[in-house]
Order: structure tokens, then sequence, then C-alpha cells
């Protein structure tokens, strides 16, 4: 399967997803004189679906979905793992423990960095970041148990 | 002419105060270290930035804004010549000269040339963007929503067209980039679309978190788990002046790149990538020894550089006297000065001079501060690359959530961040250009709306696009653009378009 295949699909596929949305949802269409809130979110879905089809028909000769070359996927993984952490932590645990703790994870676990410089340059880079935009430019950060 | 004298004496009032000279400095000096960071660029530094501003006012925002985005143009190719990494993509030619001539022991000559074009493009393009820029506003109040629907389409189709990847694949992300821009409350009945009940998406998908998703976390996950970057050749602070014949050899490529940028940078697309990827083939034609273009030819990196920075100006043209954005940064910094309640467009001129003028002047002030930057001060931010990157990458991370979080102090801003940097990654590794996506998203709602009052002016009747002139030529230049796409297309030969995905690749070096 080439990878021009692939991603016409899935765009032909979305397109699909949108158009059935835009019934479900129950949002009036209107008429070509008059358009209402679902006219033009159908109208851009078909484009997206003529694209779509036509990337998957034209692309018989492209590169394989293989060729692309996946070998970071276990970063790639990881590094997402850690910021799903902070997005789902930051206003429980706070600006500075979570991202101490996703630096920190990132550096010691995925990099294999020595534990005591990650965890140094996590919490600096915390404290540091947190200093900056917090108290100097009064970007307002979520604060953690015991106000950290 | 002696009224632009009279304004842009006002302009300088504004911006060698001390305040606005200090914004304008730190927006050089940051936006610098986010063109040397490989993987930052100026649209998710601008991003990234953004709510660093907001305890600011307007001109001081938008001059430390702007700082940051040529200040990353400048930056760019610092890495481009002493590591082979464009800091940006539009330093990807610098790599090709700029590098050769560092290998021969010519690095600091390549880093001062780079710096004075430059200099020379991004002075020279303020100058036309001084001179164009108010008679197009007043030109632009005779545009209606008709005439606005088919501007926003064109800037689409070119940016399309302009792409160095397929015209289909970019016209697919920018439906998509439209579609993501359906997203929230309809302007005009008021309904809730696709916003599953959460308040926080009632304004719409922001473009800081999708820029920043698309274009930052997307390299992240692209290139964290890649090899190190090769070593840094280190130009020492006496080789930095480049010999007389360097000089007379970079005099006409700058002049050519300076022209030709800003022309290009005035058109919607990609410019800065565009303009030095053509400056580059304009130079190497030119040349009397085009063998020498790939083993550092002067020529290859002064047109090149210089047409990038001049872009730059090129692409505020557009977006301070019509409100346009004619590429994502442009995009971007439209939505910032949005924020800072700043609506460019023909009335910015007219209501806001100091603001238009003051960012004007500004801008040469900070060419110069960008010169002074970038020579004596090369070594410093080389020595920023000797940072490993499993150190570098974290931070950058952090910045970037900490940038996405702040903007609205959503959590949920940072999910679409994630998200979008999930897509990002996938679309690179299928060779689709994000850009599309960002524009798409900004001009959604303004072509929905254009599109219905047009229709509402018209009851209903479509022939409104085709009977006003203006409209008609700019629905005529689009259609024009799709035709000679398909004319290439049936002839499969490899265009210019081709050549630049190629060169971007890192495919091509002569």
């Amino acid at each position: 399967m080439t990878a021009e295949r692939v991603s016409g699909v899935a765009l032909a596929l979305l397109a699909l997803a949108v158009l059935e949305e835009c019934w479900r949802l129950g949002l009036p269409r209107g008429t070509l004189a008059t358009p209402g809130p679902a006219y033009m979110p159908t109208v851009l879905a078909l484009a997206l679906l003529v694209a779509g089809v036509l990337v998957a028909a034209l692309g018989r000769n492209a590169a394989t979905l293989g060729d692309a070359g996946w070998r970071e996927w276990r970063h790639t993984l990881a590094i997402l793992a850690t910021c799903v952490f902070v997005a789902l932590a930051l206003e429980r645990l706070g600006y500075r423990l979570t991202m101490s703790l996703a630096c920190a994870f990132l550096l010691a676990v995925v990099e294999r960095k020595g534990l005591v410089p990650a965890l140094l340059f996590s919490a600096g880079l915390a404290a540091g970041t947190y200093y900056l935009f917090d108290t100097l430019l009064r970007v307002q950060l979520p604060r953690g148990p015991f106000g950290l | 002419m002696l009224d632009t004298l009279g304004n842009l004496a006002l302009g300088f009032s504004v911006a060698l105060s001390p305040p606005i000279l200090f914004y304008a400095f730190v927006g050089c000096v940051v936006g610098t270290l986010v063109g040397v960071l490989p993987g930052v660029g100026p649209l998710a530094g601008i991003s990234l930035l953004l709510p660093a501003t907001f305890g600011l006012d307007a001109t001081r925002a938008i001059v430390m804004l702007a700082g940051i985005y040529y200040g990353a143009m400048y930056g760019g190719s610092t890495t481009s010549i002493l590591m082979r990494i464009p800091g940006e993509a539009a330093s990807v030619m610098t790599c090709i000269d700029g590098y050769a001539m560092a290998r021969k022991g010519r690095g600091g000559a390549a880093l001062a040339i780079a710096a004075v074009g430059s200099y020379v493009a991004g002075t020279a393009s303020v100058v036309g963007l001084m001179l164009l820029a108010p008679p197009l506003a007043a030109f632009a109040l005779r545009f209606g929503p008709p005439e606005y629907l088919a501007l926003l389409l064109l800037g689409l189709f070119v940016l399309a067209y302009m792409s160095s990847g397929s015209m289909l694949k970019s016209l697919a992300m920018a439906s998509l980039g439209l579609l993501l821009g359906m997203v929230g409350i309809d302007q005009m009945s008021g309904y809730f679309r696709f916003a599953y009940g959460r308040v926080e998406l009632g304004d719409g998908l922001g473009v800081v978190p999708v820029a920043v998703g698309l274009f930052g976390v997307a390299e992240i996950l692209a290139t964290a788990g890649l090899a190190m970057p090769p070593q840094v050749v280190k130009p020492r602070l006496r080789e930095l002046l480049p010999s007389r014949s360097e000089w007379r050899e970079s005099a006409a490529p700058i002049g050519r790149g300076t022209v030709l940028g800003f022309l290009i940078g005035i058109l919607p697309g990609s410019a800065h990538i565009i303009a030095s990827f053509v400056s580059y083939a304009l130079e190497k034609r030119l040349s009397k020894r085009p063998e020498q273009f790939g083993q550092g030819a002067v020529a290859g990196l002064a047109g090149p550089e210089s047409a990038n920075n001049s872009a730059t100006s090129g692409a505020m043209v557009p977006m301070l006297a019509l409100g346009v954005p004619s590429g994502p940064i442009p995009a971007v910094m439209l939505a910032a000065m949005m924020v800072h309640g700043v609506s460019p467009g023909p009335m910015l001129i007219q209501q806001q001079p100091e603001l238009f003028w003051g960012f004007v002047a500004s801008m040469y002030v900070g060419n110069v501060v960008l010169l002074i930057l970038n020579l004596p001060l090369v070594g410093l931010f080389v020595n920023i690359l000797r940072v490993p990157y499993p150190y570098l990458y974290p931070a950058i991370l952090v910045f970037s959530m900490l940038g996405v979080y702040a903007v609205n102090g959503s959590v949920v801003d940072v999910w679409i961040m994630l998200v979008m940097g999930v897509l990002g990654w996938v679309l690179r590794k299928l060779d689709f250009e994000t850009a599309p996506v960002v524009l798409g998203l900004v001009l959604a709602p303004m072509i929905e709306l254009s599109l219905r009052q047009s229709l509402a002016m018209s009851d209903g009747d479509y022939a409104i696009f085709v009977s006003r002139p203006i409209a008609a030529v700019l629905l005529g230049a689009g259609l024009l653009l799709v035709l000679l796409n398909l004319i290439s297309f049936v002839r499969r030969g490899l265009d210019w378009r081709a050549r630049l995905a190629l060169a971007e690749k890192g495919e091509e070096t002569s």
C-alpha cells in the first residue's frame, strides 16, 4: 500500500465523518442563496472528499508507507506520553512540579542521562521559566499542593 | 512623498523612544535564538512568545513580535553555514554554498556576507513596504465582501501552487485547515459547530496551539530519536572580514535577491522559501562559473540570504494594508495583532498612524540591531548549538506547552497542541505540507463571512463574484493557477516547484 493511497483514503474518511456529523448535529444547511451554519462545512468536506479520492487514485506509484521511515516511533511515543501526563497533571500538581517531573522523565528515562543532572536541569528549567513568565511577565501559571 | 517622509519622522519618534528600542532589541535577540535553534522556527517562536507580550501595549508587542520574525530570518543562516542544518526552512539554500565556504575555512566571511546581505535586503525592503502599503490600503477601500472572498481564495490557490509538493495535496491540506476553522460558534447564526459541549471550543481552535503543534511539537517528535547533528564549524573572529573579491562577488546578488525577495514576499505562499530558491536558481543561471555553485560560490549564499530577508517585509504589505495574511507566519502575526486590539487592514494606517509608522521605523532600527548582533556575537549563538539535543528538546517542549497554556490559561489548548503535533508528525511522514493547514484555519472565518455577506448583498445571486471587476480578475487569476498546474501535471515534467521539493529534502546539492 503506498503512502498516498493510505493518506488519500484517510482524508476521504475524515470528510465523510464531517458530513455525517453535520447531519447528526442537526445543523441547518440553508439554501444555495442563503447558506446556513452547515453549508460551509459541507462544501469543505466535499472538497476534501474529492481531494482525498484523487490523492488515493493518483498515488499508485508513490513510496510505500514503510518507506516513510518510522524508526523513531519509540521516542515519539515516550514524548507523547510525557505530554499527555503534563496535560493531565498541570492544573492538579501545578506548573513547577509537573514540568520538573516531565522533564526529569524525558532526561533520565528516555535519554538515559544521569539522575542527578536530570533532576537538577529539570528543577532549574521549571523554576526558571516559572519565575520568568509568572513572576516577571505576570502570566498566571497553575500552582499545585503547597503552593508549588 | 513629503507625506511619507513626515509620517516616517513620526514613526522614528516612536521607534527611537527607549521602551520601543528595548522591545525591538529583545525581539531581535529572541528571534536570532529562535532562528539558530533547529526545529523552532519563526512560526512556533512567535506563537510561543505571544503570551509574553500580553502585558505590553499594542505598539511594543507588535514591534517585539516583528523583531522575532526578522531576527529568526537572520539567525537561521548561522546554523546553515556552520552546521549545514537550516534553523528554519528558508535557510535551506544557504546550507549549500554557505557550508561549503565554511568547510574551506571561509565560515566567518560567509557569516559576514549573510549578515550584510540580510541587513541591506531587510532595510531596502522596508522602503518598499513604506511606499507600497499606503496606496494599496487606499485601493483596498474599494473592496467589498465579494472582493475579499476572491482575494482570500486567490491566496489559498497561490499558496497551494507555490508549495513545493503537489498542488492537489496542498489544496487537501488547505481544505483540512478550513474545516478546522469551522469549529466553534457560527458568526451569523450563533449555532455551535463541532464543539461537543466544550465551552473552550466556542471561539474555535486557536491558531497558536495549532501552529505550535504542527510545527514545533511535530519537529520534536520527528527529530528527537534521530542521530546527533553534525559538528559545528567554529569560525574565528578575525576571519569575519570577507576579502575584496568576495565583497565584489556578493554585491549584485544581494541587490537582485532584495528586489526578487520583496516581490515574491508580497504574493501569498511560503514566500521566504520560494524567494531563496528562485534567487539561487537565478544566480546560478547568471553566473559565469555555474560549476562553482555547491562548492562555495559567494553568489549562491548572498542572493538567497538577501531574498529570504527581503521577503519578510514583503509579506507584511498585504497583512498591514489589506488585513489578509499571505502565509502562515503573517497569519500568526495577524492573530497576535488582533489579540492586542489592532485590526490590520485599509483603515489601520489612517486610524493608527503611530502604530503603523512606528512599526515601519522599528524595522529599520531592528535591522541595525541585527547587524550588530549577528557579527560580533556569532560565537555566543553558536555555543547554544553545543547544548546536547537530549537537553535541548525537553526545554523546547516545556516552552511549547507553557506558551500554549498561557494564551488562554486552558489545558484544552495543550490537548489541541498534542493532537496537532501527532497530525503534523504523520503528515510530514506522508509528505504533506502543513503550512496550508494553518493558513486555512486563519482564513476560514473570513472566507465564510465574506461568502455569506456577498450572497446577502446579491439576494443569493452567485453572479456577484464575476460581475464585479476586481473580484472577477482575482478569481480568474486563481483559476489560471489551477490550469497552469494541470498543464505541468499532464506534461509530467520536473518544474521549479518539484526541484524546490528536492532541494528541501537535501537531494539536490548542485
